[in-house]
C-alpha cells in the first residue's frame, strides 16, 4: 500500500514517500510524512507495518544523535545504515521483531552521496535507485530504463516523475500525492509535493 | 558503537541491578516501565484468540467491541461525538456505555476496541496528566499527552491489546486531536473516526463538512455522523454523547437516542 523510492545521483541523492496513513480500508491521513531526519545530511524513510515504523524510527533517529552528543561528531550514512540494520537483525528473533521496509539516503563529505537498502528481514544493499511497496514492481523496471548515474537534479525529479504517473495509471491503490526531497552537499532539500497528472 | 563498547561505560539500570541484586523484583507502576509483568514465554494473544468463538473447547469470551467515535477540528474547536453501545459478541452488554474519559477539563480522551483495556488505561493517562501538571506547574500538552499513551501500548505490543482512541484537547498550540491505537499508532489530523462503524461516520462528515462552518452545524454535523453510522453497523447506536471543546475547556452539548434521531432525519424520505 506505501510506496518509497530513492534515486542517486552524481553528487545528489532524490528520495519520495506517499504521504497516506492507512488503516484497513480507510485513509486515515492525507499528509503523513514518512521521512525522518536522521542527521543534517541523513534521511531515513520508513514503511511497514503501523506502530513499529515510528518506533522503529524514532528510535534509531534518537540514538544517532546521542552518538553525536557522545562523541561530537555524526554518523556517516555508512555507518548509520549498518546501525539500523544491526538493530532490525537484532529484534528478527526476538519476540517482537520489526516489521519494517526502510530507505537510508545521506551526503557524505568523502564518500559522496548514498542509498541505501533495507527490508524487514534486515537484509542491507547500497543501491544507486531502489523502492519499496507494491508500486516497485511497476516501477523499478522504468528505472532500469532509463537510470544513468550522471543524471541532473532535473532530470532525477523528471524520473521520479514517470514513476509515480505510472503508479497512477496502474497501481489499484490510490496514492493521490508524494513528499519530495533532495540531499547533497548542503543537506537537505525540500522540493515540490508530487501530485500525479493522471492517465491522458 | 564502538567507542561505547570500549569505554565500558555502564548504563544506570545494569548498576542498579548489581546494587539492588536479581532476586529483588521492584515493580514501577509508571509509563517509563511496564505495568504489569508478564512471565517470559506467556503469549496473551494467543490465549485470547482461543477463548473467542474461533478457538476451540467451546469457550466464547468475545471481548466488549464495536462503536462509533468521531472527533473534528473547525474553525471554533473540535467536536467530539460517541454512540454508547457496549455488545459483547452479538449481546449488548450496555446500551448507555460511557465511551468518553474527561482527562481533565482540557482533555477528553475517546474509547473503542475492548472496553476494559480502553477504561484502564485512559484512566491510567489521566492519572499521568495529573502528576505532570503537579511536577511541572503547567497543563500537559496534548501532543505530549498522547504521546504517553502511545508508549504504554508499545509496551505491550503484540499481547492482545485492543484500543482505538482519540485524544482531543486545548492547549498552547490551539486545539489538538490525535488518534492512537494498540499497534502504537498515533496520527495528529483534522478528521478521524474510530471503531467498526468508522466507514459509515467519514462518508457522512467528509460529504457535510465545511471550514466555515457555524458551531450548531458542526454539532449537527456530529450528531449526524453518529447516527448514520449506528443506522447500519449493528455493533453501534444507545445515544450519542456530543462535546464540544473550546478555548476555555470542554463542554458536555447533548445527549440525544440515535432512534429518536434517524427518525428525524428520514422523515418525509419514504
Amino acid at each position: 500500500m506505501e510506496y518509497l523510492i530513492g534515486i542517486q545521483g552524481k553528487d545528489f541523492v532524490i528520495v519520495a514517500a506517499d504521504n497516506v496513513a492507512a488503516s484497513s480500508i480507510i485513509q486515515m491521513k492525507q499528509d503523513q510524512d514518512k521521512m525522518f531526519k536522521l542527521s543534517d545530511k541523513i534521511l531515513l524513510l520508513c514503511v511497514g507495518e503501523a506502530g513499529d515504523t515510528v518506533q522503529f524510527a524514532e528510535y534509531i533517529q534518537k540514538n544517532i544523535q546521542l552518538y553525536k552528543m557522545r562523541n561530537g561528531y555524526e554518523l556517516s550514512p555508512t555507518a548509520a545504515a549498518n546501525f539500523t540494520r544491526k538493530n532490525l537483525a537484532d529484534y528478527l528473533r526476538s519476540r517482537t521483531p520489526y516489521h519494517v521496509n526502510l530507505l537510508l539516503a545521506g551526503y557524505d563529505a568523502v564518500d559522496g552521496p548514498g542509498l541505501y537498502f533495507m527490508d524487514y528481514l534486515s537484509a542491507l544493499a547500497k543501491a544507486p535507485f531502489a523502492a519499496h511497496g507494491y508500486g516497485a514492481y511497476l516501477t523499478l523496471s522504468i528505472m532500469d530504463r532509463y537510470y544513468r548515474p550522471d543524471l541532473t537534479r532535473d532530470e532525477a525529479v523528471e524520473l521520479l516523475r514517470k514513476c509515480i504517473e505510472e503508479l497512477n495509471k496502474r497501481l489499484i491503490i490510490n496514492l493521490p500525492s508524494f513528499t519530495v526531497r533532495l540531499i547533497d552537499k548542503d543537506g537537505i532539500h525540500d522540493l515540490e509535493k508530487l501530485v500525479p497528472v493522471g492517465a491522458k | 558503537m564502538a567507542l561505547f563498547d570500549v569505554s565500558g561505560y555502564k548504563n544506570h539500570l545494569e548498576l542498579r541491578g548489581n546494587i539492588l541484586g536479581t532476586g529483588v523484583r521492584h515493580f514501577n507502576f509508571g509509563t517509563t516501565n511496564q505495568e504489569f509483568a508478564v512471565p517470559a514465554g506467556m503469549d496473551p494473544s494467543g490465549f485470547l484468540k482461543s477463548c473467542s468463538r474461533e478457538g476451540q473447547g467451546g469457550v466464547s469470551i468475545d471481548l466488549n467491541h464495536g462503536t462509533t467515535t468521531l472527533a473534528f477540528k473547525f474553525r471554533h474547536g473540535v467536536i467530539v461525538a460517541v454512540d454508547s453501545r457496549a455488545s459483547a459478541g452479538s449481546y449488548i452488554a450496555s446500551k448507555e456505555a460511557n465511551k468518553v474519559i474527561e482527562i481533565n477539563p482540557y482533555l477528553l480522551g475517546t474509547m473503542s476496541g475492548s472496553a476494559a483495556d480502553c477504561q484502564y488505561w485512559e484512566r491510567l493517562l489521566a492519572k499521568e496528566c495529573r502528576l505532570y501538571k503537579l511536577r511541572n506547574k503547567k497543563r500537559i500538552s496534548v501532543s505530549a499527552a498522547s504521546k504517553l499513551l502511545c508508549n504504554m501500548m508499545l509496551g505491550y505490543r503484540g499481547m492482545g491489546l485492543s484500543m482505538g482512541s482519540m485524544i482531543i484537547g486545548w492547549d498552547d498550540k490551539g486545539p489538538g486531536l490525535y488518534y492512537v491505537d494498540d499497534n502504537g499508532t498515533r496520527l495528529s489530523g483534522r478528521m478521524f473516526s474510530t471503531g467498526c462503524g468508522n466507514s459509515y461516520a467519514y462518508g457522512v462528515v467528509d460529504s457535510g463538512y465545511h471550514e466555515d462552518m457555524t458551531v450548531e452545524e458542526a454539532y449537527e454535523l456530529g450528531r449526524r455522523g453518529i447516527t448514520h453510522a449506528t443506522h447500519r453497523d449493528a455493533y453501534s447506536g444507545g445515544v450519542v454523547n456530543l462535546y464540544h471543546m473550546q478555548e476555555d475547556g470542554w463542554i458536555k452539548v447533548c445527549k440525544e437516542d440515535v432512534s429518536e434521531l434517524i427518525h428525524r432525519y428520514k422523515k418525509g424520505m419514504f
